[in-house]
């Protein structure tokens, strides 16, 4: 495979145990196990991880920014699914 | 990686300490059997009772008195539907398929909370439900944000922050019911009296009869014991009963001083377990619901899988067609 054609891969770190692997960027690799090591090379070089994900690009299902209106707008007209819109006596407490 | 070389008795020492050290334990890391069969059982104890938690509500979605309190109740069901997912998914992260959890919860061996066997029978029930039963709920959870597993962890977290409308929209309908007619009011007083006393036994037995308590508690699967997350509601639940001018459905309740919390009446073991047991109200019930929805929905599954054939097919053609 040329220079030009490897594959994209998307990285993701987990910076503590515990949290959530968090997506910090991308890099070129022959394969997944490369793209690892890559990883770890350019994206955890100050300690930033305990954990490091690497997902092919291609294999990443995204929503399309240009459709987000009417595929999010369901939920902008339901305040009633936040707590603030019950409104709580302070008498019984945190709730 | 290089932790699997290692004895069984090194593993065990490693995990524990990370353990201690208050580090969550995630998918990838060795784990003692144990540990993983105690998550499975009450990761997906957590999830079956998200989704049996679905039906005394549902049941009153039709039957709303008005369109604002049916949007809000056919909310809270679907964000139930969606923590069942979220805990689901969680246990699977534990090497389960979903089919098996569900085949657990169909036969009867797994088990879900047992206050989704009492019916809920008038809309004060949905006030009830929310206000005493989410409360309940969400005093284990926001405990259970600290739990060792880091995919329970998380997902508690996710909970808790969406639950947070449940208990107060609740809250809302027995203030409502609390300040109406003679005959609501009385409405507002019955839910609580039937749900109250099984909103307690949420919480589990006594530390002392508790069979998974000491475990889970080491492993910090568990964060504070069944009694002291039990006290804890007793005593958020005093004024909000007071207020709304209800009687306490606890004739024993007493504040004690010295220990700066109430001192409660005995919780009657013996409905706690007979309806874990299977033979509350509403047991056979639930699972037959849950069989029969499954069953009814095999048609959709079908329908997408053929959806999905078709499509690979209709891929293959375009390929071979050029």
């Amino acid at each position: 495979m040329s220079l030009e054609k490897l594959e994209l891969f998307e990285v993701f770190l987990r910076s503590k145990r515990g949290l959530d692997h968090k997506h910090a960027g991308s890099l070129h690799a022959e394969d997944k196990e490369q793209a690892l090591e890559y990883a770890r090379d350019v994206y955890t070089r100050r300690s930033e991880g305990v954990s490091i994900w690497v997902v092919k690009s291609s294999d990443i299902c995204a929503s399309q920014e240009d459709d987000s209106e009417s595929f999010f707008d369901p939920s902008d007209d339901k305040p009633y699914r936040h707590a603030t819109y019950y409104d709580i006596p302070k008498e019984v407490g945190a709730m | 990686m290089a932790e699997y070389n290692k004895s069984e008795a090194e593993l065990e020492a490693v995990f524990q300490q990370k353990i201690d050290s208050e580090q969550k334990i995630e998918p990838k890391d060795w784990m003692p059997a144990a540990y993983r069969k105690n998550l499975i059982r009450q990761m997906s104890q957590h999830a079956h009772s998200e989704i049996i938690g679905m039906q005394p509500e549902g049941n009153w979605i039709t039957r709303a008195p008005s369109l604002r309190r049916k949007t809000v109740l056919l909310s809270k069901v679907q964000d139930e539907g969606g923590h069942g997912l979220y805990l689901y998914s969680a246990t699977e992260t534990l090497g389960i398929a979903r089919s098996e959890l569900i085949a657990a919860l169909q036969s009867g061996q797994a088990k879900y909370a047992s206050i989704f066997n009492y019916p809920a029978q008038t809309w004060g029930d949905m006030g009830a439900i929310g206000w005493l039963v989410d409360g309940a709920a969400i005093v284990n959870q926001v405990s259970l944000q600290r739990t060792s597993y880091g995919p329970y962890s998380r997902g508690m977290v996710r909970i808790c922050k969406e639950e947070s409308f449940h208990q107060r929209q609740g809250y809302v309908i027995m203030m409502e019911l609390a300040k109406g007619t003679p005959a609501q009011k009385q409405m507002a007083q019955d839910s609580l009296n039937r749900f109250y006393w099984p909103s307690l036994m949420m919480f589990g037995p006594h530390d002392s009869e508790s069979a998974h308590s000491a475990k889970s508690m080491k492993w910090k699967i568990k964060r504070e014991t069944n009694d002291d997350l039990r006290q804890k509601f007793i005593d958020q639940t005093v004024p909000q009963i007071a207020y709304l001018g209800l009687e306490h459905p606890d004739k024993d309740l007493v504040w004690n001083e010295e220990k700066g919390q109430h001192d409660s009446g005995e919780i009657d073991w013996d409905e706690f377990y007979a309806v874990i047991n299977g033979n509350g109200h509403s047991n056979r019930q639930r699972i037959q619901h849950h069989v029969k929805a499954h069953e009814e929905g095999a048609w959709v599954r079908d329908a997408m899988s053929a959806y999905q054939q078709k499509k690979l097919q209709r891929k293959v053609n375009a390929e071979t067609a050029a």
